[in-house]
């Protein structure tokens, strides 16, 4: 159950329910309850038996394992939970056995994509992760905690390189075949189709850093795992920070329910990324945008060209659609899911193109790894240059977004590719400040430099595109070629 | 709930009230803009709306694709956005003799590439007339059997100055219980009932299947299939003109069969019978000849496969039993010259090895050992 328009129909006629029934507390219970049943209803089927089950299971343990290395219990009270985080606890895990009840209804009843496995099995992924997150408690305390932390970062990490390395998920999903009674040789990277976990995982990144340098507030288990799985968003973003989060989730009691305003406004973004993504994006789809049977069927640069373009609008059409939708869904619920998308393709440079286009993984990427690198760098004796410093930090940024797409040479290139271009516009800022800044004076000049500087940033972004489309590195390097008539 | 976007700002001073008057004028534009759409019911003039010939090279066949993402095509049922997605849009040239060829998925070119398909190999030939005129052979095929679907083409392509019309014909499109099996035809009753009318036809005008939509199912909403797939055939122009494909070719062709059943039925009958009109639909035929006017029609027995397998001398291939085939050839050959038309009978013209998935689809190589008979046939012709 992809995000389909069946899906978007079901999530607006649950947020006019809540909206105009729920009152106070029951608010954030509710949208709690749905976030965990949506980690089931959304997850597509997938081939291995119960993982269709198991990995949005293993979705919530994590959550839980997070908020569980995250929390900040007074000193002596580790081990003792608050109230609200007992209610959560046991909201959470009930409603894990209840989606595992699924297993009894017909399939057309079932909210899961497959029959789940027995209650015993639920019950041991449940104790397990309760005895594992026992196991570290004591290594929560005191200096041990960074580490414990780190632990944790890695291990997420780790299982998204898993997942994002086509080899290595095959051989993952060959190893699951194998305990199943299932034949290994028929295992594919695809039998790991575990949604919403790049997205997962960057949020719980985010707790777990946050909570090295002190600067995640403190999260009850229900606002955290809201936080985590908050339906509209569990699929395609954005990442919203925590703290940001927990400012509308904590004034979720306060709320007027039928806010006429935020309705509307909801509403009416709901209506945009549904044109964006169903009507724009779609159409784009078919037989307008560059795949890679295009690439190789192409025969003229100006027909490569004019797909890539179409390929180029697709993508934002489509993303930009989806994200209208999340937040237009997080608005009628009283949530403001933050912006991901601000006219990227109108930048004039490729700086601003990248606070503008999938804002908050940008962000995201320059919070935790452009300016601790920097910092880190700085801080060395002797001190390096500061344009290697600068380059580096762009380098391991955008390399970074381009493996969190897929570990790829492919997504390499295209990390590569925009770190250079980074680097090189800000070596240029650098040098043209005064002479940019003098065009003011003389206007049409100005808008002729801007309207040059719009073509080449969306020219270059759109080049990229080769390398972020084409799996083979081969085909992506004959196509950038063929582009400019080379290699016919 | 913090930040404002510029359209939060635009939201922040909506009343119930305010929500309310936008809805109300919008349901009243929705549905006037329905009951306006519906009262006009202009499917047929958006259909003439094209890109091709315009921003995309026209095609070089009529849109039919089962895989739209993989054919870079579609099938769709508007007969004027059929046509208006053809290169037969293009004005035709002073020393152009324009060719029309009709018939069923071999003219089409199953499984073929353009440039392999009969018109493409007619059109590599480079035949001229005894004055000079290049002749263009226009491939308007359409994989459905049925002649009348045949004639519903040909009274369209009629409008667009033929000098000369190729028609190969097969037994298994005159099965007269068969003619509307296709929904090209069944959603297109007001053309095929307007034929049925006008020339005398023995087919049911007031078939079931037709599909004659209603006030309500002629407004937008009803008509939001037809108005997607008139939009996916342009889009799917773009790559259609990028590698011009409009097909996705298998690189595994499945083979016709040569060990056949030991079965004598043909369509419905499952036993020999005498064929005659009731059964085959010559009086379409006549209606197509009829409706060509001056223009010569060429009426082609299209070859087919003869299988030597088991069970070979009951049945010539999987589509017929030797009973009811033998009896078409003479049926037809006698109506043609009883009525004076253009026919040739090609029948057995290509060798078995040349068939691919069915006994009337030719390899390229067969389409060329067809092309190479029709060539010079229609040049005699085309004075």
């Amino acid at each position: 159950m992809g995000l389909g328009l069946e899906t978007i129909l079901v999530f607006v006629v649950f947020a006019l329910l809540y909206a105009g029934l729920a009152r106070g507390r029951a608010r954030a219970w509710l949208l709690f309850g749905a976030s965990v049943v949506a980690v089931y209803w959304l997850q597509p089927w997938l081939p291995i038996r119960y993982a269709d089950f198991l990995l949005p299971t293993f979705t919530l343990t994590l959550t839980a394992g997070g908020w569980w290395l995250t929390r900040q219990p007074a000193e002596g009270r580790r081990w003792r939970l608050e109230p609200a985080d007992w209610w959560a606890l046991a909201a959470l895990a009930g409603l894990i056995l209840l989606m595992g009840m699924n297993r009894f209804l017909a399939p057309e009843w079932r909210l899961t994509p497959s029959r789940p496995p027995a209650p015993g099995l639920i019950l041991a992924a449940l104790a397990v992760t309760g005895v594992i997150l026992a196991a570290v408690t004591p290594l929560l305390a005191g200096p041990k905690r960074w580490w414990t932390l780190t632990g944790g970062i890695l291990v997420i990490v780790a299982i998204f390189v898993v997942l994002k390395t086509p080899a290595l998920s095959q051989a993952a999903a060959a190893w699951w075949r194998s305990h199943t009674g299932q034949n290994p040789a028929l295992a594919s990277p695809s039998d790991l189709g575990w949604l919403g976990f790049s997205y997962v995982s960057f949020r719980i990144i985010h707790t777990l850093r946050d909570r090295q340098t002190g600067l995640l507030p403190d999260l009850g288990l229900q606002e955290y795992v809201a936080y985590v799985i908050f339906f509209p968003a569990f699929i395609a973003g954005p990442i919203d920070r925590a703290e940001r989060f927990q400012k509308d989730w904590r004034a979720l009691p306060g709320l007027r329910g039928l806010d006429a305003a935020r309705l509307s406004e909801g509403g009416a973004r709901i209506l945009t990324g549904m044109f964006k993504k169903f009507v724009i994006a779609d159409t784009l789809a078919l037989g307008m945008s560059l795949t890679p049977d295009l690439a190789q069927q192409t025969h003229s640069a100006l027909g490569l060209w004019a797909l890539l373009y179409g390929y180029a609008f697709r993508l934002y059409f489509d993303f930009a659609g989806y994200t209208d939708i999340a937040i237009g869904v997080g608005l009628l619920l009283g949530v403001r899911l933050p912006e991901n998308f601000k006219r990227p393709y109108l930048k004039t440079n490729i700086t601003t193109f990248w606070q503008s286009w999938h804002v908050t993984l940008s962000d995201w990427a320059r919070f935790y790894i452009f300016s601790p690198l920097s910092r880190s760098l700085l801080r060395r004796k002797p001190r390096p240059n500061p344009k290697l410093i600068v380059f580096l930090g762009l380098m391991a940024t955008m390399l970074t977004i381009g493996l969190w797409h897929g570990i790829a040479w492919t997504f390499v290139i295209w990390g590569a590719w925009h770190g250079l271009g980074l680097f090189a516009h800000k070596m240029w800022s650098d040098r043209t400040r005064k002479w940019y800044r003098n065009l003011t004076k003389r206007p049409w000049q100005k808008r002729a430099w801007t309207l040059f500087a719009w073509f080449v940033t969306f020219q270059f972004v759109v080049l990229g595109w080769v390398w972020f489309l084409l799996p083979d590195p081969a085909l992506a390097a004959r196509t950038f070629l063929r582009l400019f008539g080379l290699g016919w | 709930m913090r930040l404002p976007s510029p359209l939060s700002t635009f939201f922040q001073s909506a009343t119930w009230r305010w929500v309310g008057r936008v809805l109300l004028k919008t349901a009243v534009i929705f549905v006037a803009l329905n009951l306006l759409f519906a009262w006009a019911y202009p499917m047929e003039a958006l259909g003439k709306l094209s890109l091709y010939n315009l921003v995309w090279p026209g095609r070089l066949r009529l849109p039919y694709g089962e895989d739209p993402a993989k054919d870079y095509n579609l099938s769709l049922y508007n007969v004027p956005a059929m046509f208006h997605s053809h290169t037969l849009m293009q004005d035709k040239a002073a020393d152009e003799f324009r060719v029309l060829v009709i018939g069923d998925s071999a003219t089409w070119g199953w499984f073929l590439q353009n440039k392999d398909a009969l018109s493409g190999r007619l059109n590599a030939g480079g035949y001229r007339t005894e004055g000079g005129k290049r002749l263009i052979f226009y491939n308007l095929g359409y994989p459905v059997m049925s002649l009348t679907k045949d004639l519903m083409l040909l009274d369209e392509a009629m409008r667009y100055q033929p000098d000369l019309i190729l028609w190969p014909v097969t037994l298994e499109s005159f099965a007269r219980s068969r003619q509307l099996d296709h929904p090209l035809l069944q959603n297109n009753p007001q053309r095929v009932r307007r034929l049925i009318a006008a020339y005398h036809l023995d087919l049911a005008p007031n078939d079931p299947r037709f599909v004659d939509p209603g006030f309500l199912q002629r407004s937008i909403v009803g008509q939001r299939r037809e108005l997607a797939n008139l939009m996916r055939l342009q889009s799917l122009g773009l790559a259609w003109g990028a590698t011009g494909i409009d097909q996705d070719i298998h690189a595994d062709i499945p083979l016709r069969k040569t060990d056949l059943e030991d079965d004598l039925s043909w369509k419905d009958l499952q036993k020999p019978v005498t064929l005659d009109e009731q059964i085959l639909v010559f009086d379409v035929l006549a209606a197509g000849v009829t409706r060509a006017g001056d223009i010569p029609v060429l009426i082609v027995n299209e070859p087919m496969f003869i299988s030597d397998g088991e069970n070979s001398d009951i049945r010539y291939n999987s589509f017929y039993p030797r009973w009811a085939y033998d009896q078409y050839r003479t049926l037809l050959a006698a109506r043609a010259q009883a009525n004076g038309w253009d026919y040739l009978d090609l029948w057995d013209s290509i060798p078995p090895d040349q068939f691919t998935d069915t006994p009337v689809h030719l390899t390229p190589a067969g389409e060329q050992m067809l092309a190479d008979i029709l060539g010079p046939e229609v040049v005699q012709r085309a004075q």
